[in-house]
């Protein structure tokens, strides 16, 4: 209804633009996501082949996908391109990050002119679309991926999907063009929250496909590099032929089925990872879900925390260590690594949890597992011996944290970070035994960003609440380390950067302590004239007791 | 949070004329991270506000270049950005901003300041006057130095200003969307009023940067103009 406006040759270029435009963005997107810096030339010679006058490369594959997905069709009302990321952990869990969507509602513009400014706009939100690809979460996750995890996309177009985004998500805008036909619309819906989904949540869908963008899958294409090289020049063909997508000759598939979401198989190598020393490093109980982090780009910090479980604790910043149960029954019991490459193994969930089960050290990796942090819900996430009561027997459940790092002996610490009971120090029981505040503990309050939350500390100090959000128990949680450059495990398999920054803000000495420590001089201050004043009345006492020694 | 703000008049020191936009972003850094803050919110401008190199054909028709980008990591800010292939460009940016830098490191400088960029027509008159400079969309980056104390402040304030680096990328992507006043796209002998045609792969619109100084009594106390393009018609 809309065309009788327009001249059929402008619409033609319309579609063409929306087409090309949509295959376009897909590209940015992916690539983005590449976890590599990209790099195009300018040229001020047109080559032809440049769509909106800026070089953005094509990925042939990714062409293909988008092209698969839409199908000959292009964005409209009802009917939008999305493009989803996700991640993926080397255990095979996976969580989407971002969803792109690329639409078209009915507000048209008729006077605008199609050849020109809906081109040079468009050139235009695509640039905003570089811009913004580089400022959402994701994109730093994107660049560090590689052995932990790694990142997917999948093209789908039709209904936008975003409940897989978890709650909260957040929605950039990168910009809109009117065209006499509608307006485009291109956004991205963001997971903020970063917090491992509870297996209640993650059903047991077919892992998410698409090409995996990281550098263990041979590249189909003859190039042997692994991505693209920055310095693609347009024009040159780098021994990598791409078809030209501007081919006027190209036929768009003219296929109308309901072609479901784009999905390719690929396979992954197992990366692989270090048998962990079973070392008793840490103290601090993080409950653990599969390969849980949280990760917010304001509090990056929660890097303190530690790793999660199931990979290897070579990338890790600490070593992963299953509590079989630290139970009374079995005091120290740690699951120690798995079979399969030495990554942990986590404990397939079973049914119903069973004795035979509880006893089960290790079970071999085969597929996904995840690890439900039990519901603690009234308990004191943070106690470890408390670990096992009124949680159901399954192992899987224990997988709650244990990260024992022996606390050092003077150290002010709360009593409810370290279960006196297990733990190894000397003096525990002069440990102070009022319940304080975590706070001076730089594991569990980082230092402060006074304006946002660390969703850390929502989770540890998850007493009572340690469902906290909405049925969603598992928002306990915990952080990867990413590892920064250079470092490596060794005797303390803990990333330098890590170790400066833990300990970088020590806790105090309890002596130093002011409250503390003045307190109990204080109390030994005042009581010894009492003291003094006692032995002093029984001093005949005292001697007529030596002399029945001599 | 430092929100975007657009207002109608203009900084002290520059003189937009009536439809000139205006738009300040506000950042604290540390020292350190001066210029690659100012780098990435002026690159991020100019990717929007450039195009490839026109070629003019027959006819009055033109073909434009191709315009390349790469990705920027900064070193002292938890951020990447994105900013338009031309070596030119960025040396041109980087020496304005260095000169900011030293501006504000100076003495009589309490660590605040501003530096803007600033996007003008030419508009040519009859002798003897001299050709107008006609702004038409003027960006303000207000900066506040701030010191830290330890290490630890520090490793905050890279992550710190990387988000907020962010939502700065964010808010300029709004405001170039709004697809507001641009000029016109010039024929062949207009070319020269409306972009600057100076460099070989690019083609940014005319700008100017310049910067202040604030001195702690909050009054500008250094106003100074750098041309970067050259521009012999001018003021």
């Amino acid at each position: 209804a809309m065309d009788t406006d327009l001249s059929s040759q402008d619409r033609k270029d319309l579609d063409k633009f929306i087409k090309f435009f949509a295959l376009k963005t897909v590209q940015v997107i992916v690539q983005a996501r590449l976890g590599e810096k990209i790099c195009t030339r300018s040229s001020s010679s047109p080559t032809g082949s440049d769509w909106f006058n800026l070089a953005i490369k094509d990925i042939p594959e990714v062409t293909h996908e988008a092209k698969k997905a839409l199908a000959g069709q292009l964005p409209a009302v009802g009917r939008s391109m999305c493009v989803e990321i996700s991640l993926k952990t080397s255990e095979g869990d996976s969580m989407e990050l971002e969803i792109w969507c690329l639409e078209m509602n009915e507000k048209c513009d008729k006077e605008i002119k199609v050849s020109y400014t809906v081109y040079n706009r468009l050139s235009l939100l695509l640039k905003s679309l570089l811009a913004i690809t580089r400022v959402t979460p994701a994109y730093r996750l994107s660049r560090k991926q590689g052995h932990e995890y790694v990142i997917l996309y999948r093209i789908y177009f039709g209904e936008v999907q975003l409940s897989g985004l978890g709650e909260g998500f957040q929605t950039v805008r990168v910009g809109t063009v009117g065209t006499p036909v509608g307006t485009i619309t291109l956004s991205c819906a963001y997971r903020i929250n970063l917090a491992f989904m509870s297996t209640r949540q993650f059903e047991r869908t077919p892992p998410i496909m698409g090409i995996i963008i990281d550098h263990f899958v041979d590249r189909p294409y003859p190039s042997s590099s692994p991505m693209h090289p920055c310095n693609y020049r347009a024009g040159e063909d780098n021994g990598a032929v791409y078809p030209s997508v501007e081919d006027s000759q190209e036929v768009c598939t003219t296929s109308f089925s309901t072609s479901p979401p784009s999905q390719c198989v690929f396979t992954v190598t197992k990366a692989h990872f270090q048998t962990p020393p079973p070392v008793v490093t840490d103290t601090l109980k993080v409950p653990v879900m599969g390969l849980a982090f949280s990760h917010q780009l304001s509090s990056s910090r929660l890097s303190y925390q530690p790793a999660a479980l199931g990979v290897g604790s070579a990338d890790m910043g600490y070593p992963v260590l299953f509590a079989g149960g630290l139970n009374a029954a079995h005091p120290h019991q740690l699951i120690g690594p798995g079979k399969e490459g030495g990554v942990p193994s986590v404990p397939t969930q079973p049914a119903h949890g069973t004795q035979a089960d509880q006893e089960r050290m290790c079970t071999p990796l085969d597929g996904v597992h995840y690890s439900a942090a039990t519901p603690s819900s009234s308990e004191d996430t943070e106690t470890v011996s408390n670990s096992s009561e009124g949680k159901c027997g399954s192992p899987h459940d224990l997988l709650e944290t244990i990260f024992i790092r022996k606390v050092g002996a003077f150290v002010n610490k709360p009593i409810n970070q370290v279960t006196m009971a297990n733990l190894d120090i000397p003096f525990a029981m002069f440990a102070p035994k009022n319940v304080e505040l975590e706070d001076n503990d730089p594991m569990v309050n980082p230092p402060e960003s006074p304006e946002t939350e660390s969703p850390l500390q929502g989770s540890l100090h998850s007493e009572g609440s340690s469902g906290s959000s909405t049925g969603n128990t598992h928002d306990d949680f915990v952080m990867i380390d990413f590892k920064p450059a250079f470092s490596k495990d060794d005797i303390l398999p803990m990333d330098l950067g890590t170790f400066y920054r833990e300990f970088q803000n020590p806790p105090q000495l309890s002596s130093l302590s002011i409250d503390i420590g003045a307190q109990s001089m204080a109390e030994d201050l005042d009581s010894l004239p009492e003291k003094l004043a006692v032995h002093e009345k029984n001093v005949k006492e005292f001697d007529a007791f030596v002399e029945t020694l001599q | 949070s430092c929100p975007l703000s657009t207002r109608c008049c203009a900084p002290s020191g520059a003189a937009p004329a009536m439809n000139c936009r205006a738009e300040v972003l506000e950042v604290s850094v540390e020292g350190r991270q001066v210029e690659e803050a100012m780098l990435a919110v002026l690159h991020t401008v100019l990717l929007h506000r450039s195009t490839g190199k026109f070629h003019y054909k027959k006819e009055g028709t033109y073909s434009i270049g191709t315009v390349g980008t790469q990705d920027v990591d900064c070193d002292f800010i938890d951020f990447a950005y994105v900013r338009v292939s031309s070596e030119e460009l960025d040396r041109a940016l980087r020496k304005a901003v260095g000169e900011f830098k030293d501006a504000l490191r100076g003495s009589g400088s309490d660590g605040m300041g501003q530096i803007s960029l600033e996007f003008y027509q030419k508009k040519k008159s009859r002798w003897p006057f001299s050709d107008e400079c006609i702004p038409w969309e003027l960006w303000t980056i207000k900066v506040n130095v701030v010191n830290l104390a330890n290490e630890q402040e520090r490793q905050i304030c890279r992550e710190k200003v990387g988000e907020k680096l962010c939502e700065k990328i964010i808010n300029i992507v709004e405001v170039m969307n709004r697809h507001e006043y641009l000029p016109k796209m010039p024929t062949q002998s207009e070319v020269d009023n409306v972009f600057d045609t100076s460099l070989k792969d690019v083609q940014p619109y005319l700008y100017k940067i310049s910067y202040q100084i604030t001195d702690s009594l909050g009054t500008s106390v250094t106003t100074t103009m750098r041309r970067l393009i050259k521009d012999t018609l001018a003021l």
